[in-house]
This record gives C-alpha cells, sequence and structure tokens, in this order.
C-alpha cells in the first residue's frame, strides 16, 4: 500500500533518519536510486529523451512507406530483421505495430512522463520554496514504476509477433482478440501491463505533486503568488488523479475480456466463420472509458507546456503575464470541461444526435478558454523589450501551433463536419499540431530556459537558434499538408493508398511530407549534441542568467539536496514584476520585500509593506 | 552534508497546518473513487445498451455487508481506545476488526458460490460479471487495509500508537471506514440496478 510507505513527518525523529543517509550517500543513492527531485527530473528527461528518438524513429521509417511505397527498404534489415521481407518490402502488420507505438511511446511516455515527471519534480520544490517534495520515497517509487514500465514496452517491441499494434487507443474487438492480429496476442499482455505500472507511476507522482503545492509552498508564498508553472503543473496532476483511475477501470475489463472470457466489450463476433461464445458486450463501452482518460490525457500533456510557456514568454518579454488571474482560471476551466466533452472522439459511433450535439456544444465552449490563452500569450509579447532566447523562441513557436492545430479543433468538434474527416489525416494533422508539436515545443522551451539551473552550465545559444528554425519550419511542412490529405479522405493508420486511384495526385505531397519529416527529425541531433555536451563542457552559468523574478534562481548555481544551504527564502511578491515603472532594475524577485522598493509600490502595495 | 537540521527545522514549520500523509490518503481515496465511478457509470451505459441479463442478487451479500459494518465499528472503538490509551484493548481491537473482515471474505466467496448457483458466471453476460469485478475489486482493496492493519497492529506493540501518535490509526480508521462506505455505495448500486 502506498499509503503506508509517505516518508514526511513533523517528527523531529525523521530528521536523524534522514541524517545518517545523508552522509554515507553513494553513487548509487545519489545519482540512481535518488530520492532528491532534482535527480529524479533529470531521470525523468533523459529517459524521455530516450523514447523521444525511439518514438521519432519509427515514425520516419513509416513515413518512408507512405512517402516512398515503392522503397526498397533491405537497409533497414540489420534494425528490423524479418519485419522486412526479402523483397525489401515493409511487413503491413509491423506498419500497425510502429504507429501504435509511436502513438503510445509520445503520448504517454514522452509526453505525459517525459515533460510532467521532469518539470513538475523539478520546478515544484524549487520554484514554491521546498526543501524537497512532500515524499522522497514514493517520488522514487514513482521514477522507478515509469523505468519498469518502460523497459516492459521496449521489450514488447522486440516479440517475434511484434508489439501492440491496435492504434494507441487499443480499441476492442481488435485489441481483446489474440486472434484478430499478432500483434493482439503477447504484445498487447505486455502493453497492458505496462500501463498498469505507468498509472501506478503517474499516481504516484500526481499524488506527490499535489501534495507538495498544498503543504510546502514557503512563507508568503500564496496561491495567488504562485507562479503559473505551478498552477499548470498542479492542475495537470489534479487532472491525472481523476481520469488515470478510469483508464485503469477501462484496462481492467479488457485484461478480463482477453485472458478470463468475460464479454464487456464483446459480442456476436465471427472469426474465420466461426462465432466466438461471447455475447452481450459492446465495443463503444470502451471507447467511452477510454476518452473519459483519453480527452483529459491531452490536455495532461498541453497544460505543463503552456504553464512553461507563461514563465517563459513573461520572463523574456521582460513583462508581467497578461491575465495573470484569466489565466489561472481558463486552466481551471479547461481543466472541468476537460471531462465532460469525451464522446466528441465518437461521434461517428452511432450515438444518439442529441447527445452528438451537447458534447458538440460543450466541446466548442472549450475553445474559449483556449482562445484566453493564446490572447494572453500575445498580449503579453505586445511592446514587449523582447529578447529572443532559444527558449523565448520555443515558446512563441508553441502558441503558433497551439492556435494554428486549435483552430481545425472547431472544425472537428462539428459532428457534421467530423463525420467527414474523422479518422482522416486531418484529424492527425490537427492534433499532431495542437498537442504534439505545441507540447513538445513546450518540452524544449523548458529544457533550454532551466539548463542553467539543471546542470549550472549554459546551452549553446546558436545551436539552439538553428535547431529552432529547422524545428519550427520543419513541423509545419509536416503537418500543414496532411490537412489538405486528410480533406481528400486519406483514412489514418492505413498501410498504402497506390491501390486507390483517386489518391494518386497526392504522391508527390506524401513524398514532399516524408522528407520534411526526415529533416525535422535530423534537426534533433542538433538539440541533442547541445544537451549533452554542454552538461560536461558548457559554459559556467551565472545564477540567475535570464534575470528572472522565480525562487529556482535564488539557489547556488548546482543547489545540493536541501535546495537552500542556508533558510528557505520568503516570498513577498507576485513573480511577475517585470519592467515595473519606478523600479531600478527590470526585475524584482520575489524574494525583495515591498519596503524596499518604495519607488515603484502602488499604494496597496505601500500598505502591504507596513505588515512586512 | 550541509544543514540537514535547517532543513527539517523549516519543514516543522510549515507542516503544522496540515498533514501531509494525512492528505496524500484522502487523494489514494479520491483515486480509488473515479475508478469505481469509471465501472459503476460503465455498469449503467452497458445496462442501457440492452442484451442485460436479469437476476437477484444473494441474500448472502446483505449479510456480508452487515458484517463489513461491523468491523467498521470494531475499528472505530479501536480508535478511540487508543486515544485512551488502552493499548491492550487496541490489540485486540485490532485483532478483531481483521478477523471480521476475514469472516466477510468468506461471505462474499459463498455470495459468489451463490451466484453460480443462479447461473450467472464471471464469464457470460456482462450483467453478472460487473458483480464479480465490483465485489473482486474490493476485496483487493480490502486486502490493502488489512496490510495496513497489521502495520499498525506493529506499531502498537512498538508502543508507537497511543495519544500523543495518533496519526497511524486515524489514517488507518479513516481507510478502513472508506472501505466501508465503497461496499455499501457497491452494494446498493447493484441492489437497485439490477
Ligand atoms: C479548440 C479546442 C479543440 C477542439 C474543439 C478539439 C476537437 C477535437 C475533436 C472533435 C477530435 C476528434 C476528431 C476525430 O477523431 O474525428 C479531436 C481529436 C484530437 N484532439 Fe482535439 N480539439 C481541441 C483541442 C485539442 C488540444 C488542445 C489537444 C491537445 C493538447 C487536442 C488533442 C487531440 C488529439 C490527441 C486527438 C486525436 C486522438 C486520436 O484519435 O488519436 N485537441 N479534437
Ligand atoms: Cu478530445
Amino acid at each position: 500500500m502506498s499509503i503506508t510507505d509517505i516518508q514526511v513527518t513533523d517528527e523531529a525523529v525523521h530528521g536523524d533518519d534522514h541524517h545518517e543517509e545523508h552522509h554515507e550517500q553513494s553513487f548509487i543513492f545519489k545519482y540512481i536510486f535518488s530520492t532528491d527531485h532534482k535527480t529524479i527530473a533529470k531521470q525523468f528527461l533523459i529517459t524521455g529523451i530516450f523514447w523521444a528518438i525511439l518514438g521519432g524513429g519509427l515514425s520516419v521509417i513509416f513515413r518512408l512507406q507512405l512517402g516512398f511505397p515503392d522503397m526498397n527498404m533491405g537497409f533497414l534489415q540489420p534494425f528490423l530483421g524479418d519485419w522486412i521481407s526479402n523483397s525489401g518490402k515493409l511487413d503491413p502488420e509491423f506498419y500497425l505495430a510502429m504507429i501504435t507505438m509511436h502513438g503510445t511511446i509520445m503520448v504517454f511516455f514522452v509526453l505525459t512522463a517525459g515533460l510532467s515527471g521532469t518539470f513538475s519534480n523539478y520546478l515544484i520544490p524549487l520554484q514554491l520554496g521546498a526543501r524537497d517534495m512532500a515524499s522522497g520515497f514514493m517520488n522514487l517509487l514513482s521514477y522507478w514504476f515509469f523505468f519498469l514500465s518502460s523497459v516492459i514496452m521496449f521489450i514488447s517491441m522486440f516479440l517475434s509477433t511484434g508489439p501492440a499494434s491496435g492504434g494507441w487507443t487499443i480499441y476492442p474487438p481488435l485489441s481483446a482478440l489474440p486472434q484478430a492480429m499478432s500483434g493482439s496476442g503477447m504484445g498487447m499482455t505486455l502493453w497492458l501491463v505496462s500501463m498498469v505500472f505507468f498509472i501506478a507511476s503517474t499516481l504516484l507522482g500526481g499524488i506527490n505533486y499535489i501534495t507538495t503545492v498544498i503543504n510546502l509552498r514557503t512563507e508568503g508564498m500564496t496561491f495567488r503568488r504562485m507562479p503559473l508553472t505551478i498552477w499548470a503543473f498542479f492542475i495537470t496532476a489534479v487532472l491525472g488523479l481523476l481520469s488515470f483511475p478510469v483508464l485503469v477501470a477501462c484496462v481492467l475489463l479488457l485484461v478480463f475480456d482477453r485472458s478470463f472470457g468475460t464479454s464487456f466489450y464483446l459480442s456476436e463476433i465471427f472469426i474465420g466463420g466461426e462465432a466466438l461464445p461471447n455475447l452481450g458486450g459492446s465495443p463503444i463501452l470502451f471507447q467511452h472509458l477510454f476518452w473519459f482518460l483519453g480527452h483529459p490525457e491531452v490536455y495532461i500533456v498541453i497544460l505543463p507546456a503552456l504553464g512553461i510557456t507563461s514563465e517563459v514568454i513573461s520572463t523574456n518579454s521582460r513583462k508581467p503575464i497578461f491575465g495573470y488571474t484569466a489565466m489561472i482560471g481558463s486552466i481551471l476551466a479547461i481543466a472541468f470541461l476537460s471531462f465532460i466533452v469525451w464522446a466528441h472522439h465518437m461521434f461517428i459511433t452511432g450515438m444518439n444526435p442529441f447527445l452528438g450535439s451537447i458534447f458538440m456544444f460543450l466541446t466548442l465552449i472549450i475553445a474559449i478558454p483556449s482562445a484566453v490563452k493564446a490572447f494572453n500569450y500575445i498580449t503579453t509579447l505586445w511592446k514587449g523589450n523582447l529578447v529572443f532566447t532559444p527558449a523565448m523562441l520555443f515558446s512563441i513557436g508553441l502558441v503558433s501551433f497551439f492556435i494554428s492545430g486549435g483552430l481545425t479543433g472547431l472544425f472537428l468538434g462539428n459532428a457534421a463536419i467530423d463525420i467527414n474527416l474523422h479518422d482522416t489525416y486531418f484529424v492527425v494533422a490537427h492534433f499532431h499540431l495542437v498537442m504534439g508539436s505545441a507540447a513538445f515545443f513546450g518540452l524544449l522551451a523548458g529544457v533550454y530556459h532551466w539548463f542553467p539551473k539543471m546542470f549550472g552550465r549554459m546551452m549553446d545559444e546558436k545551436l539552439g537558434y538553428i535547431h529552432f528554425w529547422l524545428t519550427f519550419v520543419g513541423v509545419y511542412l509536416v503537418f500543414f499538408p496532411l490537412h489538405y490529405i486528410g480533406i481528400a479522405g486519406f483514412p489514418r493508420r492505413y498501410y498504402s493508398f497506390t491501390n486507390f486511384d483517386a489518391f494518386s495526385s497526392f504522391v508527390d505531397l506524401n513524398s514532399f511530407v516524408t522528407v520534411a519529416a526526415i529533416i525535422t527529425f535530423g534537426a534533433q541531433f542538433i538539440f541533442l549534441f547541445n544537451f549533452f555536451y554542454n552538461i560536461f563542457k558548457g559554459k559556467k552559468a551565472p545564477l540567475n542568467p535570464w534575470n528572472s523574478n522565480t525562487l529556482e534562481w535564488t539557489t547556488p548555481r548546482v543547489p545540493e539536496h536541501g535546495n537552500w544551504p542556508g533558510e528557505i527564502p520568503k516570498v513577498y511578491r507576485w513573480p511577475y514584476d517585470y519592467s515595473k515603472p519606478g523600479a531600478e532594475d527590470d526585475f524584482i524577485p520575489q524574494t525583495v520585500p515591498y519596503h524596499k522598493t518604495k519607488e515603484s509600490n502602488t499604494d496597496f502595495e505601500n500598505e502591504e509593506s507596513k505588515k512586512e | 552534508m550541509e544543514n540537514t537540521a535547517v532543513i527539517f527545522a523549516n519543514r516543522n514549520f510549515k507542516l503544522k497546518s496540515v498533514n501531509a500523509k494525512k492528505f496524500a490518503l484522502w487523494l489514494f481515496i479520491v483515486s480509488i473513487c473515479m475508478l469505481f465511478a469509471g465501472l459503476t457509470s460503465a455498469y449503467i451505459v452497458k445496462k442501457s445498451d440492452g442484451r442485460w441479463l436479469q437476476f437477484d442478487m444473494p441474500d448472502m451479500f446483505l449479510y456480508s455487508t452487515l458484517v463489513l459494518v461491523l468491523s467498521s465499528i470494531a475499528m472505530h472503538w479501536t480508535y478511540l481506545k487508543a486515544k485512551d490509551n488502552s493499548l491492550k484493548a487496541v490489540k485486540i481491537g485490532i485483532t478483531a476488526t481483521a478477523a471480521i473482515a476475514v469472516v466477510f471474505f468468506y461471505m462474499q466467496y459463498l455470495s459468489w458460490v451463490k451466484l453460480v448457483a443462479q447461473d450467472v458466471f464471471l464469464v457470460g453476460n456482462p450483467s453478472g460479471s460487473f458483480v464479480y469485478i465490483f465485489s473482486g475489486l474490493h476485496l483487493a482493496h480490502l486486502i490493502g487495509g488489512l496490510v495496513f492493519l497489521l502495520v499498525v497492529f506493529l506499531d502498537t506493540i512498538n508502543y508507537k500508537v497511543h495519544s500523543k501518535s495518533m496519526l497511524a490509526i486515524e489514517m488507518c480508521t479513516t481507510y478502513w471506514h472508506f472501505l466501508g462506505g465503497l461496499w455499501i455505495y457497491l452494494y446498493l448500486f447493484l441492489v437497485m440496478n439490477n
């Protein structure tokens, strides 16, 4: 039981325990089984990077298949073995396996664990003024469950029958019947086992994040003074806590259908002319349960990225974030609404059209808080003293993707249009822009921005710029054409289109997309070099390289366990006092009391300063 | 390394408001609630879909429910005794709570036997499968509760449970009552919907 394991306690006894452990901290406990939130964050980051390379690599291979269907892929045989036939053709079932793994890896392992795991862990204690997470031990478990889950998923890719192949949404009956396709055998079983550990990891992490935010804020750090990063991580954790258990329910019933012969999702199925005994179930039930998680999940992915963006854009515009309260309000509204729109993924399941219009209405409402966020980013940038650090560029890129991908959401949200567009490349274009690329850019912005704190060194800016422009242009070149291909009716998850005459005019466009994808993927190696090289060789970072207000920049260059060598700093103001009229510098850190800034105080703040 | 004392001095100061452990327990309970909310919604969705087998819930489920209530009462009695520092009573109380829980386990098993006698199987129409899943999953959580009881029992033996150190037993009581409430919800849900 996880509950009994929580380490925090207000008893003095505990401090002593910890003391001993501290002195003889060996390599293993310092870098591997560490309970320090900063180390765990880096572990999540490195594991996430590993998965991102793998997930991206897979996409390049299946893009080759789509862009150049006649290509001889014999050169991939050393990696893929029998999945490439002797005539150099990619195995069609393995194509499905690859898109399934790509989706699973990107959505869960990179953009959930890699993003929340890294930045929630790293920033929550540092920006709140806490020594560590509420429970270091739960945090350690959270990482190692994720690691275990990763290992299992990785192993599943080497099965002779292939990994799970029914799409990242694992719809039954395809996923429920081992006879249905080879990936639904052992591959699917391992997928399910891996996800169970993944969910355990997410819940442990989430409980920890929420507890830390509620309990361990430093003196003066009221909710109204929390950076928007923390607000975003906090609400993300709440979303996860409420939605992942429903995925457990969903997966549990699937496990019973697969392994014990129940019929929750199965009914009247014939395989090879023979009827299966299952009666009375419904695959639509699965979709309801899945999307009840699935939709909040997309916000679990994007909210942390939006939080990071708020912080980076405000710092580098040298302006307070526009509409701080509206930002919090829209995070809360998005979080709430995300639980009541799931059926927009199911418009064509034969649902009652009246129900469909209710979900359509609710779905379109989400556009409002999303638009508020986009608007506030733009108004923050407006007339700011923009400093174009790589992190800033990636944040602006995020805003661009969030808008261009969000617009197509409005089309898809209309049931009448979605009936046409569902399961085409239009949907692929939509979510790769609004979720995939936007969240990925948030992740990169976060790495560029907090690298100096994480590793005490600077990344190279020039390489950062090259990386940004190649990736930014590349993403649009890859995903924009997919809208047209989708409107033309290309279904997603098809191995090849060469048999349909109607699509022959799109062959060139498909090749173009593939080339753009390869270049974009290649550009990521610039980042990898920049990242790993500068961990060891980078220029030593100054204490506050971006002249930022938040607490993490008051720690030593490389913070030790406990984060601040002396007392924890107190907080006196919100984190967005940039370019305050009358102030000496263009930033006033949260640790500066009002009575020291008489020249820039408002009347209200002068009142406050008397209480300090 | 440096200043561990400061680290924990500072923690103390902040933890006075809400206890982080207790808070985390509540979050854990929230996640279990969502799990069962998901399952029971699935039940309703499936039922409205038709092809639904109607059957009577065995009376045994009613009796087992009463037994579980009894164990919650025992748990609460134990908790009050811990407040009074009567450690011997606490040990008896924990043992009684656990023993009643074991009886509950057995009665759930008997209910399953009754279901089978009614031709309602785990494998078959989902309306029956759901009953097994609900009760089985609840039992799985109850095993967790038993482990928690054991931990508190060992703490009591080591004199770590008394009126000035109530955290563990308080949390255990919370969790136990929650499991009781959860089962009552599930039972009523099944009776009213079947
Ligand atoms: C203006 C707001 C948005 C609206 C109205 C909207 C609407 C929709 C609709 C109706 C679909 C289903 C399309 C179909 O399968 O036929 C969809 C798919 C999807 N959306 Fe959005 N969306 C919005 C924003 C977002 C955001 C912010 C994210 C992620 C951060 C996101 C991620 C996704 C994903 C991942 C899918 C595809 C899932 C799959 O089938 O694999 N959407 N969206
Ligand atoms: Cu959705």
